[in-house]
């Protein structure tokens, strides 16, 4: 079984190819690189026009399942990401029960592999139950197709907890991604605090809540020598210590979200709960220094935080409004615009949605080398489409970019060389 | 004039000219309360539902009579015993209230916000009773028309506003209110409890009362809201009054002339001592007398009582 995708502009920044070629696929994986390859029998993929990219990867994502089911599952999950133009996703364990065992985990993995449209990496919880007292099997997660280790959607409160996390972790050479979040400073609030807060009568989650949990986790990756992750990452001070532990050589990587690279605080002006995220959105200061760390590369990838929430817990009153939005499907076109505002180049746009993120995974995914599984993805960055809820993938439509009109997509998502989403 | 809203959620949606129709339209409501037979057909046939999610007196009975007395059917349903108790959300709540062809509904609720939430999603005018920490418009009316009855106008005035500025959504009221009118308004409280950027609201923050009340037309006493407070605010009660409660003395830093106000109920001995609550310069229930009638003007307005009149 071959296939040709032919004359589109070929994007591989781990290879650092950026030109016009064609990819031979046989099998489900990359069998040549070249310009103008005739294949005979192969079928053709006419990709001219388009940027062909490894398949993007999107680290943090929320399947909900098991347990959440009512707002996404895996094969809707899936779906969603396959029509970003995302072919791997890793899925946080924050499910019902939390994925902190290895049968919970495979579980996720044939579920994905048998009736998903991507590839599902499981983040394994940190500790058992995701209540910060005992460290889970990590060896055995490891073996069974985790790719690393989170309580993602609360921290790890006790430091301890933290640190033998990480060296525990580290034994197996497996990342811990940390959520930094100093819950006794966050106290209830629901959005940035400010002034914005203080005009709505919002109570505020200030800064200091995530740079001083960042700055515990940076202070014990450097007393561990272990991997640290940080998620999400929405605030300047966060990212000026990522930069400082960096240059002194600490084993620290972060994604940002485009939400938090797209979006202030003002939008959740009329207590719009699709604003309302963990960690919150913040100010266009926080917002520059992100867009800053992006193209100085202190932030290592892109990453949703996908988190699909069902109508009835979006709408209520604010303060009691689930957090989060979905993200998959909006990727792409808000990646994009930063390299049209020239924030940084096409090039780095993908290695930070593909190469980047597989090296912190330690996955083989995210390159278009010769041998490598032909996960790939091609995109129109010029296509303007309107975001509609009817028209997203997810189940859930939290999304805060719905009615607006925004360029860019995939319009050919391959896994394993075979076409999972395909639109004109 | 024509009042180009239907729902009455926050002072900051109106403008000086908009504020001032209700205050003169409350002038003349308030004839109405001091008569021998205190009804007036005005509202007749309307219904008033008020829909208290946290307990109130003052506000929910000023409310009750103001509607009583324009001949409008007021009910009152508060939270405990209602169907949120099963689960019911907010928007089912006040949809099943909706169905039932009120006219308004009053709402007081404990989420900032939760008013508009429900003007966006209901066909009925919503008249907020206070919300959250966000606002609490027909408070800062009836003070803004007391400051006029007493003062005889508010432009110019210095209205110094003390206590706990962060959880009061009488502040924030006041604030738009009282700067949209032309005064200048202060607010003072100790440092954990003045929000970040409240002065972008229209107002100066200061930590020190005594620099906050010097000179000033009005002080404007809070209550220290206890249930509000979910982490240590203040470190005890009997330091907060050292230093933030209005005493004799500081009372003596304000002009002559100054009145004192308190949006109650009153904490004797904590906010300010009862020989200013009950001392010459308080204005307190005159405060409480003036709500009914501003809150007639906004029932009228929110009943569409200006079509009525045609």
């Amino acid at each position: 079984m071959k296939v040709l995708v032919k004359s589109g502009r070929v994007v591989d920044p781990a290879n650092n190819i950026d030109e016009k070629l064609d990819i031979l696929i046989e099998d489900g994986k990359i069998a040549e690189l070249a310009a103008n390859i005739d294949a005979g029998d192969a079928e053709i993929i006419n990709a001219a026009g388009t940027i062909v990219t490894p398949g993007l990867i999107d680290m943090h994502v929320h399947l909900r399942e098991p347990g959440l089911e009512y707002k996404e599952d895996i094969v809707s999950g899936t779906a969603a990401a396959a029509a970003g133009g995302v072919t791997s996703v890793a899925c946080m364990p924050n499910t019902c029960p939390p994925i902190d065992n290895l049968p919970l985990a495979q579980f996720v993995i044939n579920k994905a592999r048998y009736e998903g449209s991507a590839n599902v990496f499981p983040i394994g919880a940190i500790s058992q139950g995701q209540k910060g007292e005992i460290l889970t099997e990590m060896g055995e997660l490891l073996e069974g197709g985790c790719v690393g280790f989170s309580d993602d959607g609360g921290p790890v409160k006790n430091g301890e907890m933290m640190r033998r996390a990480l060296e525990y972790a580290n034994t197996f050479g497996a990342p811990i991604i940390s959520h930094a979040e100093d819950l006794s400073l966050v106290a209830g609030g629901a959005m940035n605090e400010g002034a914005v807060a203080t005009e709505l009568g919002l109570k505020g989650i200030p800064n200091a809540a995530e740079d001083a949990m960042a700055s515990r986790d940076i202070m014990l990756a450097e007393l561990t020598g272990a991997h640290l992750h940080l998620a999400h990452v929405s605030t300047r001070g966060s990212l000026e210590l990522i930069r400082q532990a960096k240059s002194r050589g600490v084993r620290v990587t972060c994604e940002v979200t485009p939400h938090h690279f797209s979006l202030t605080e003002e939008a959740v002006r009329g207590y719009d709960t699709n604003a309302k995220m963990n960690p919150p959105l913040r100010t266009q200061d926080d917002v520059d220094a992100v867009r800053a760390a992006l193209a100085d590369g202190t932030v290592d990838a892109i990453a949703t935080d996908h988190a699909p929430h069902h109508v009835d817990d979006k709408n209520v009153e604010f303060a009691v409004a689930a957090n989060g939005i979905v993200g998959l499907e909006t990727l792409l076109p808000l990646t994009l615009k930063l390299v049209a505002d020239k924030v940084i180049s096409l090039p780095q746009a993908i290695s930070l949605m593909s190469c980047n993120p597989a090296k912190i995974l330690n996955i083989d995914r995210g390159t278009l080398s010769i041998g490598a599984i032909a996960d790939i993805t091609l995109i129109n960055p010029n296509k303007e489409w309107l975001v509609e809820a009817e028209a997203l993938r997810s189940k859930s439509k939290n999304s805060y970019f719905i009615g607006q009109t925004l360029r860019g997509c995939a319009i050919k998502t391959l896994r394993a060389g075979k076409v999972v989403f395909s639109r004109d | 004039m024509n009042f180009p809203h239907k729902n009455i959620i926050g002072i900051k949606e109106m403008t000086a000219e908009e504020i001032n129709f209700i205050l003169d339209s409350a002038e003349s409501f308030k004839e109405i309360n001091r008569r021998d037979i205190k009804k007036v057909p005005t509202l007749r046939g309307k219904t008033i539902i008020n829909l208290f999610f946290e307990a109130s007196t003052r506000t929910r009975t000023s409310f009750e009579i103001a509607g009583k007395r324009m001949s409008a059917d007021t009910i009152n349903i508060s939270a405990s015993g209602s169907s949120v108790a099963k689960g019911e959300t907010l928007e089912d709540t006040a949809k099943n209230i909706e169905a039932m062809n009120a006219d308004a509904i009053v709402m007081r609720h404990s989420a900032s916000g939760a008013c508009e939430y429900l003007a966006k999603r209901l066909d009925c005018a919503i008249v907020n009773a206070g919300d959250g920490m966000h606002e609490h418009p027909s408070q800062a009316l009836l003070d803004a028309f007391t400051i006029r009855e007493h003062k005889g106008k508010i432009e110019g005035l210095t209205v110094a506003i003390i206590g706990d500025i962060t959880h009061s959504r009488v502040v924030r009221s006041n604030i738009y209110c009282l700067s949209k009118l032309g005064a200048k308004v202060r607010v003072a409280g100790p440092g954990t409890m003045l929000p970040p950027g409240i002065d972008k609201l229209g107002c100066e923050a200061y930590t020190n009362i005594d620099e906050a009340i010097k000179g000033s037309d009005v002080v404007m006493m809070l209550r220290i809201q206890r249930e509000r407070q979910g982490a240590p605010l203040i470190p005890s009660v009997r330091e907060y009054c050292k230093f933030f409660s209005l005493t004799e003395e500081r009372l003596k830093l304000a002009k002559e002339d100054a009145i004192v106000m308190h949006p109650g109920p009153i904490n004797r001995g904590v906010e300010l001592p009862t020989s200013i609550a009950d001392g010459p310069q308080n204005v307190i229930l005159d405060q409480v007398e003036n709500g009914v009638a501003v809150r007639m003007a906004l029932l009228y307005l929110a009943c569409g009582g200006e079509k009525l009149q045609d």
